[in-house]
């Protein structure tokens, strides 16, 4: 497929769309004039974005570990460690992460677990987790992809397994999981703004401070969508190109 | 079984559950309407991108990955709190339907685009050989037959939008999730309502994905 330049269209189609956005922000503008809006309301903004940031790399981290780790006993010859790690996968798949992420901020503070998290970390384990079953699945597949052939050649060498998956399927399973995880990273950057439903003040939850103290909707709402577009849209390209990359690798 | 008992409270959830199942209602009416939304808007992104007037493929393109790329939480907030300040008052569901469908129409356009590019380039040489108009090359020729091996992709789409519907929540639709959440709140005890909304998400997403798998392996003869 040929690669796409930008050309006449795309900037006459980006100017339309700052003349509409712009107009839409100017007629927010006439019914209560600010000093310099709208990004006088940024500074808020971009303080709540640290912490989305932050819970984005802590989850991310938690995921990976998780998602490598369960992947690889998924694919044990134990049965008992297959039967838990499915378990686990499973239910964190088949239940939306909003209620993995209440269950663990409300429910294990409680009796009987009286397990006392931050918001925070209570974000972090949620998406950590969530996340890191769908990557499970990934990690299992990219090893499942290892050819026949190559097991078969490393038995014949009298490798253990666990050199077998060191020196032979996960080398060629990392480079395989790269794209899917990067869509992972995505959905992870995306869920994050669900923090926003436990009181922590990510750039989702700043927004609406904004909407209630000074009420400027709109242009609150408008840039939290920018924001979020600036930081995910440059992953999306760079897993395109990545996927482009595969196919000589 | 009495450590059991202390654990969960069974009498008590014998109380909620049918104040949950009313909310599992609304989820699944949300999820469907949602679904619906997204099918129809997906084959038109589908459509529109693939469209040869660079006008008209290139803003679809872009709405495209300007939604794919924002929080589906954020997209409900923007149709919730500003739509109305334009003088747009819509009931919640019906905003969280159409956010809901808007959001999965960007993933659904991805499965339409490559089931369409899947159809054999023969056919449409054939269809336009036999004198076709556009219009029933593409109704009679090239949908009929792309669609049917989009059934999996299509469900796996669904059943993760009948798990974020839970979303809806913070727009304030009485589905499952603020159902549990305002039972917990009213008894200051969240471990049965959540586990058991959690239990019913399950329930039906489980079996549904089984279902998807088997469909999977059909197409993939």
């Amino acid at each position: 497929m040929a690669l796409r330049l930008p050309n006449l269209k795309n900037w006459v189609f980006l100017i339309v769309a700052i003349l509409v956005i712009g107009t839409a922000f100017g007629v927010e503008m006439l019914a209560n004039p600010p000093e310099t809006a709208p990004f006088d309301l940024l500074p808020t903004l971009l303080r709540g974005l640290s912490t989305t940031i932050t819970l984005t790399f802590w989850g991310a981290l938690l995921a990976l570990v998780v998602a490598v780790f369960t992947g690889v006993l998924r694919s044990s010859e134990s049965r008992l460690l297959r039967t838990v790690t499915s378990a686990y996968v499973e239910v964190f798949r088949g239940t939306s992460i909003l209620v993995q992420l209440f269950w663990i901020f409300y429910v294990l503070p409680l009796p009987p677990f009286n397990i006392e998290l931050s918001a925070f970390q209570a974000g972090v384990l949620a998406l950590g987790l969530n996340v890191g079953a769908y990557g499970a699945e990934v990690v299992r597949g990219a090893i499942r992809a290892t050819p026949r052939g190559q097991i078969e050649a490393a038995i014949a060498l009298n490798m253990s397994r666990m050199l077998m998956m060191r020196r032979v399927i996960l080398p060629q399973a990392l480079v395989r999981i790269l794209p899917p995880f990067g869509n992972l990273l995505i959905e992870l950057l995306k869920a994050t703004a669900l923090v926003s439903l436990i009181s922590l003040a990510d750039v989702t939850f700043q927004a609406g401070t904004l909407r209630q103290s000074v009420g400027r909707t709109t242009e609150s709402y408008t840039l939290l969508l920018v924001i979020y577009f600036l930081i995910a849209y440059p992953l999306t390209l760079g897993v395109r190109w990545l996927e482009g990359r595969r196919q000589w690798a | 079984m009495n450590d059991l008992r202390e654990f969960f409270d069974f009498a008590y959830i014998a109380e909620i559950l049918p104040d949950l199942l009313e909310g599992l209602v609304v989820t699944a009416q949300a999820s469907l309407a949602g679904f619906g939304v997204a099918l129809i808007l997906g084959l038109l992104f589908a459509l529109a991108r693939r469209s040869e007037n660079g006008w008209l493929s290139q803003p679809v393109g872009a709405l495209v990955e300007f939604v794919r790329s924002t929080p589906l939480l954020v997209q409900l907030f923007f149709f919730f709190y500003v739509l109305p300040r334009y003088g747009i008052r819509l009931p919640a569901f019906i905003i969280g339907m159409f956010a809901l469908g808007l959001h999965y129409g960007t993933y659904t356009s991805e499965v339409y685009r490559a089931g369409i590019d899947a159809v054999e380039r023969g056919q449409w040489e054939a269809a336009k050989a036999l004198n076709f108009s556009p219009m029933d090359v593409w109704v009679r020729i090239i949908l009929p037959q792309s669609i049917p091996p989009m059934f999996p992709a299509l469900g796996n789409y669904m059943v993760a939008m009948f798990k974020e519907s839970a979303q809806l929540f913070a727009i304030t639709v009485p589905e499952l999730m603020s159902t549990a959440q305002n039972i917990g709140a009213r008894n200051f005890a969240y471990l049965e309502p959540f586990t058991l909304a959690g239990a019913l998400y399950f329930l039906i997403s489980y079996p549904s994905s089984l279902l998807v798998q088997r469909l999977e392996a059909r197409y993939a003869r």
